[in-house]
């Protein structure tokens, strides 16, 4: 076949070729695979403003896995982390490679609720297990709980459960109570409802990601009230602390919070949060051998100290470790992969941890204070926080 | 015209690339039985190659630079998702409701945005996808910012757009269908307004056609094209979210359009194949990999107005030369 | 609401109003002069915030970190002129949207590479800790430092505007930049010179924020957003729109998120009027900026061009 221009055949050839390239490298990609190690799949947001808390997570799971020799159970394991950049279609990409690709037995990580309640459902459906170390949506502790689902950390509406009660124990008759406007934010203040016993003068929601807050401010400071309790997690709470503090009110007006001042943002307030109040399930000097230990190799490997996502993804970790050895690194087998997971048998750094009936922790909260310490402030835990009334997500779950 | 190789030699560099491209990604299902996450992976380019073809129809023909495309996205996924929810799955009644919802949306906000021009229509379009975004984050009964899944797939029938191959199917035929619209439509008289409108809007005006009414007819398509897309979308992700809607979103998808070749028909399927899977190869290789990703965007703006068809163009022009030397025998000077 | 909260939160109302001139001023100039587009802008607060952070945490020193900002800020502006965007200014304002948005996930990931993801530290001056007292109110010393910051920067853009011979060119350069080119100013130098200058007044805006405000790769993409409004309800290419927008904005948006929601109790019932509340009041400057265009399009105070 002659052509009017032999170059018009070469370039639709070459315009063909690469296309295929393009396909082919696409594929090849995928089917280059390892054989021997157990596949872990991880999950969280390591990049955008919730990055800090995903690196955490990571930083704190690969340091286990680093202290057993490359191994968990003793049996060789390889992670597979995914970004899913904070966006639940992302997540949902990422879990979908994980399972249809590199077949993992086991994800854990996710650190935001709306990742989480995007790939909840597809992973438990493949029948993978789900670690989650962070995020815990109300919907998956109650009515869409999942026997592949064990999470490390707490529901939602626990963190500030446990805000309320430490407000109630601390005797504040009057409080005024705020929020940033989205799920999370509403959670919080419905969670701190159920077990605060005084009076909410006023629940106020802000944009997210708002950075002045010197109206409310000055609004709060007008209501009077006793103390204030505030849900403001990354960038927010660094904002708010240190507008708070700049009004003169830090110190004067008891601040308490949740989420708000933690590992990843006392960095950023060192000494200006000095004397804040918080509820957290845990601190960096919490008095238990396996957490002294954590710290202190946490330190060293990473230069920072341990915030509460690191220490709930450790014990993921942990957690992991202790179901692979009883199951002797058989995950083909998962009832007994469940079952060995449901014991929980292994050394949390927050104390004492088992499950309830729900696959969710039955675990300690403490007050932790902010304190001044060494590099500006420190976090300090002293009084454990017995929740009074729960939400009782457990109750809604038909779990066996 | 008979169909014939001849045929197919005649046409430009570009519709030749994108027609073998389309026959490819025809066939692709059949190498993918063992990867099911591909086959998501392609079925999400051609999804988004969808919406920027819904974009470039006001964008690339019509000189809209509308920065809030992604609100669209967002309605059509947001429909298939409430609509899921309050147990309707039947597709055709979520697709009615997409579609609806896109044009009322779009005949609101395109007939206040398009009454500017320049920087204030994208502003004000940005805007409106931006409010949008705040009033789903602020709907608790739809999961707000959280999410909200999708309880069952939209069901053509029998079929149900969450299975695999069905989704992948009813993707490309779906692109095909947009891109043949697409060409007849540019074609058409509507579509010779739209693109007259673009470089001399006063000269249009002049000769007495209502240039407004053709722009909003112009943006109201648009808007419903890509609220089909969203509606696939959310059966892709099985999820619908506010963070659909954001204006990174809309940013992707006009340097998705700008990158196939702004006013070409098969531009949004280059800019979305090229753009998608640069960014996975990117991923692969590290975790800043918006420290190239962010130059790379500014290479190819810097570098060409007319993306990839641009290419293909200049291509066509240096064939042509050669062309002329071959058939007369002698070199041009 | 007492008139001495309504005194505090129009003072808060025009300390946010006059943050977000610091950034009005650069991008308007930019925009009405060159007619450039630049998202990157929220990119230059930032960079400016975390210069200004990692400066005064060097040496301890506020004014110095502000003094060493400006040279910091007007080296950075004339980079990323000379590299990116240069050949930029003649084109299309698709083509600048398209690339200063990938210059600001380039940026967001350096920041996040250089200072990590983590919220930077950075204090408020030892000696603007405290409170002052303004006609029988307290009011932040720092916040007052920000009002009279922008308001003294305000007063030298007036001047430089008004009463310099670059002003004069700038001027012009906003009504016929033709004329200006064809009568023998060195266009480029002016492009890279007013650049510069958007950068510095954008770092400036970040060291005032760094105190109050998280420093955290990302933190100029809501300022962007509230700028860009800002300078459409102004006036593309007006300072003295984008002062008064500026104003109104900032006192519009606090006056707004505090009102509202107690407005609305009062004519709701409480849990549709705390969904609802919070909603309106973080659409309140879009619904501002869509009935400003919609009586005037061309914004408050425009630019008469030739």
């Amino acid at each position: 076949m002659t052509y009017a221009n032999p170059s018009a055949g070469r370039a639709l050839l070459r315009r063909t070729a690469l296309a295929a390239a393009l396909l082919c490298g696409a594929l090849g990609a995928s089917l280059a695979q390892a054989q021997d190690p157990v596949k872990i799949g991880f999950i969280a947001t390591m990049s955008g403003p919730g990055g800090a808390l995903g690196q955490d997570q990571y930083d704190a799971f690969m340091l286990a896995i680093e202290q057993k020799g490359g191994k968990l159970g003793g049996v060789p394991v390889e992670v597979i982390r995914e970004d899913d950049q904070l966006k639940p279609d992302v997540g949902v990409q990422a879990a979908t490679k994980l399972l249809k690709s590199e077949h993992v037995p086991i994800i854990t990580g996710v650190t935001f609720s709306n990742v989480m309640m995007a790939i909840h459902k597809p992973i438990t459906d493949s029948q993978v297990f789900l670690i989650g170390s962070n995020a815990g949506p109300a919907p998956i502790a109650g009515k869409e709980c999942s026997p592949f689902f064990f999470s490390t950390s707490w529901d939602n509406d626990m963190l500030h459960e446990a805000g309320g009660q430490l407000a109630s124990d601390l005797g504040y008759k009057n409080m005024y109570v705020m929020a940033a406007n989205y799920q999370a934010g509403r959670d919080a203040v419905s969670g701190f409802k159920r077990d605060y016993t005084g009076k909410v003068i006023d629940e106020v929601y802000t944009q997210v990601n708002q950075p002045d807050y010197s109206a409310e401010i000055a609004q709060l400071q007008a209501a009077s009230p006793d103390a204030v309790y505030v849900f403001y997690p990354g960038g927010m709470g660094v904002n708010f602390v240190k507008q708070y503090r700049q009004a003169g009110l830090l110190g004067s007006l008891p601040l308490i919070s949740v989420s708000t001042i933690d590992g990843s943002t006392l960095p950023a307030l060192k000494s200006l949060a000095v004397g804040a109040i918080t509820s957290a399930p845990y601190a960096p000097n919490l008095d238990n051998p396996q957490n002294k230990q954590f710290v202190q190799a946490f330190v060293k490997a990473y230069k920072r100290q341990p915030s509460m996502y690191a220490a709930q993804s450790y014990d993921a970790a942990n957690l992991i470790d202790s179901a692979l050895a009883k199951v002797k690194g058989d995950v083909g087998n998962k009832e007994a992969l469940r079952a060995a997971f449901k014991e929980a048998d292994f050394d949390s750094v927050r104390g004492a941890f088992k499950f309830d009936s729900n696959q969710f922790p039955d675990a300690p909260f403490y007050r932790v204070d902010v304190v001044e310490g060494s590099d500006g402030a420190e976090l300090q835990a002293s009084t454990p926080i017995k929740i009074t009334t729960r939400a009782n997500f457990a109750a809604q779950c038909n779990m066996k | 015209m008979p169909l014939s190789l001849d045929t197919f030699r005649t046409l430009s560099t570009a519709t030749r690339a994108g027609l073998v491209l389309l026959a490819l990604l025809a066939l692709l299902p059949l190498f993918m039985r063992d990867d099911p996450f591909l086959l998501a992976l392609f079925a999400r380019i051609l999804i988004f190659a969808f919406a920027s073809l819904s974009l470039n129809l006001i964008l690339g023909y019509g000189g809209m630079v509308s920065f809030g495309h992604a609100l669209y996205l967002g309605l059509g996924v947001y429909g298939a998702a409430i609509l899921s929810f309050h147990g309707v799955d039947s597709g055709w009644l979520q697709l009615l409701t997409v579609l609806a919802a896109c044009a009322l949306v779009g005949l609101i906000t395109g007939s206040i945005a398009l009454r500017t021009s320049g920087i204030s229509f994208i502003m004000i379009t940005l805007a409106f996808a931006q409010m949008f975004y705040f009033l789903f984050v602020s709907l608790s009964q739809y999961g707000g910012d959280d999410g909200l899944r999708l309880k069952a797939g939209s069901s053509f029938g029998a079929a149900r757009l969450t299975d695999g191959y069905t989704l992948y199917a009813t993707a490309f035929l779906l692109l095909c269908a947009g891109l043949y619209g697409c060409h007849r439509v540019i074609h058409s008289r509507f579509g010779t307004v739209i693109r007259a409108a673009r470089s001399n809007e006063r000269r249009m005006r002049a000769l007495g056609y209502p240039t407004f009414r053709y722009r909003l007819a112009a943006y109201v398509l648009s808007a419903c094209l890509c609220g089909i897309a969203g509606m696939l979308y959310a059966n892709l992700t099985q999820f619908a979210s506010p963070s659909y809607m954001s204006w990174t979103t809309s940013g992707e998808l006009i340097v998705m359009v700008m990158l196939g070749g702004l006013g070409s028909l098969f531009g949004p399927l280059f800019g979305a194949l090229a753009m998608l899977l640069t960014e996975e190869a990117l991923k692969a290789l590290t975790q800043h990999w918006m420290v190239i990703f962010g130059p790379l965007i500014v290479i190819v703006v810097l570098a060409s107005r007319q993306g990839i068809c641009g290419f293909c163009d200049a291509l066509d022009r240096r064939r042509r030369q050669h062309g002329a030397t071959t058939l007369t025998g002698e070199t041009k000077a | 609401m007492s008139f001495t909260l309504f005194i505090i939160q129009t003072l808060n109302g025009l300390q946010l109003g006059v943050l977000l001139f610091l950034m009005a001023a650069g991008l308007t100039l930019v925009f009405g002069i060159m007619n450039f587009v630049n998202l990157a802008h929220g990119s230059m607060y930032m960079m400016g915030a975390f210069f200004a952070a990692s400066l005064y945490n060097l040496t301890g020193s506020f004014l110095l970190a502000a003094v060493l900002l400006v040279p910091a800020m007007l080296a950075l502006g004339l980079a990323v002129n000379w590299i990116a965007l240069r050949k930029l200014y003649p084109r299309d304002h698709l083509d600048q949207v398209l690339a200063t948005f990938g210059l600001i996930l380039f940026f967001n990931e350096l920041a996040r590479m250089i200072w990590g993801p983590s919220p930077y530290y950075m204090e408020v001056p030892e000696f603007l800790i405290g409170a002052v007292n303004l006609f029988g109110v307290r009011y932040p010393a720092y916040r007052l430092l920000i009002i009279a910051s922008g308001l003294l920067v305000a007063l030298g853009c007036y001047v430089l505007i008004h009463r310099t011979r670059i002003g004069m060119l700038i001027r012009a350069g906003a009504s016929n930049r033709n004329m200006v080119d064809v009568l023998g100013v060195n266009i480029a130098l002016l492009n890279a010179m007013l650049f510069g200058l958007g950068a510095v007044l954008a770092g400036l805006a970040g060291l005032l924020a760094g105190p109050i405000m998280s420093v955290q790769a990302g933190m100029g993409e809501p300022i962007l957003i509230l700028t860009m409004v800002v300078i459409v309800i102004g006036g593309i290419g007006s300072i003295r729109g984008a002062f008064y927008a500026s104003l109104i904005v900032g006192v519009v948006d606090t006056l707004g998120r505090t009102l509202l929601p107690s407005l609305l109790r009062s004519v709701l019932e409480r849990s549709a009027a705390d969904i609802a509340g919070p909603a309106l009041a973080s659409m309140m400057i879009y619904l501002l900026m869509a009935a400003i265009l919609a009586v005037k399009p061309e914004g408050l105070f425009p630019v008469h061009k030739h």
